[in-house]
């Protein structure tokens, strides 16, 4: 056999391609075992109005974004002007859930940068989160008319994202 | 002699101390007992190599007092497992479940063992039947006598002088 001596050289390519690949993918981005599963149910005080709650069961019949967010996270400033333009769009009611946030801090945030939610959750000590399987904000789901998480994000939203992955799904979705 | 018992004594209490720094929130020792079991077995998704017993991220804290409050309903170990992994998948687990996404994982490196095992014995074997289908003749065994002879000889020589 005479190509015996390139038999180190594949394996070494093969290695080196295992390798790449390994370094392109994000550590971070864990699978969330909920795709596909009904969206947990919690019925928490509005981040606005303390006095009224919100609970994901009043937003059946309809597909929805659900955007976790803080006012201390900054990606999530990062991720703002997207979301303002994903509101603009109409393509579906987008609801904010403020995780672990100060109620004032939370609010200015949404004066200073322009609030794309139709209303926000106030989840105080994180156990809405908690439920959603959240470990890093911010993170976004996409859930269809019958409570089902379609789609989750986790880090900021790009409009690469938006264009590429979430308006397609909703399209999609909304024919169903 | 005395010196060093005292000295030993000392570091007995010293170590005692420091235990007992160690466990602020054994408020019920048995609970936290079960917390630090279950979630040493567990993987912090902020900091990916620190164990949830471990990690001092503010999500770490959160899911141990979580943690606590199902040991404290009467969970068994199992239920809380379970609960982590509706939430955060079988990442979370340091000790992934024996499923078929998991069977390369876990059969992979015995199936890789097997295969050099193979190609050793095969390798072995030929070199065992390259070596022994060599007959020497009579003209080598000779030969082979005499450079025995004369190395036993120098040998001989090299020690007596």
């Amino acid at each position: 056999m005479k190509a015996k001596f390139l038999i180190p050289l594949i394996l070494f390519v093969i290695l080196v391609g295992f390798l790449a690949i390994g370094l392109s993918r994000d550590p971070h981005e864990v699978p969330s075992p909920l795709i596909n599963k009904a969206a947990p149910t919690f019925e928490i005080p509005q981040l606005a109005q303390a006095s009224q709650t919100f609970s994901p069961a009043s937003m059946k019949g309809q597909v929805w974004i659900l955007n976790v967010w803080a006012s201390w996270c900054v990606a999530c400033r990062e991720e703002h002007p997207v979301l303002v333009d994903l509101a603009k769009s109409g393509q579906a009611p987008l609801i904010g859930l403020d995780y672990k946030d100060k109620r004032e801090d939370a609010l200015v945030m949404l004066e200073r940068q322009g609030n794309p939610y139709v209303l926000s959750a106030f989840d105080a000590d994180g156990r809405v989160g908690i439920d959603y399987g959240v470990y890093g904000v911010p993170e976004t789901y996409v859930i269809d008319q019958t409570g089902i998480i379609r789609f989750k994000h986790i880090g900021p939203l790009t409009q690469q994202i938006l264009n590429q992955k979430i308006y397609p799904l909703l399209t999609e979705l909304k024919k169903s | 002699m005395k010196a060093i018992v005292l000295i030993f004594a000392s570091m007995l209490f010293l170590q005692t101390a420091v235990a007992n720094d160690a466990a602020p929130l054994a408020d019920d020792p048995v609970t936290e007992q079960r917390l630090i079991t279950i979630s040493e077995e567990m993987r912090c998704l902020v900091c990916q190599n620190e164990s949830l017993a471990g990690s001092r991220s503010d999500l770490a804290n959160d899911l141990r007092r979580e943690i606590r409050t199902l040991i404290k309903e009467g969970k068994s170990d199992e239920q809380i497992r379970t609960f982590m992994v509706e939430r955060y998948g079988d990442f979370v687990l340091y000790r992934p479940p024996v499923k078929p996404i998991t069977w390369l994982l876990w059969i992979g490196p015995f199936v890789i063992l097997g295969i050099g095992i193979a190609f050793l014995l095969s390798y072995l074997r030929r070199r065992n039947t390259l070596v022994s289908s060599k007959i020497l003749s009579e003209e080598d065994n000779q030969k082979i006598d005499a450079l025995l002879n004369t190395l036993g000889k120098n040998q001989r020589d090299g020690m007596n002088g």
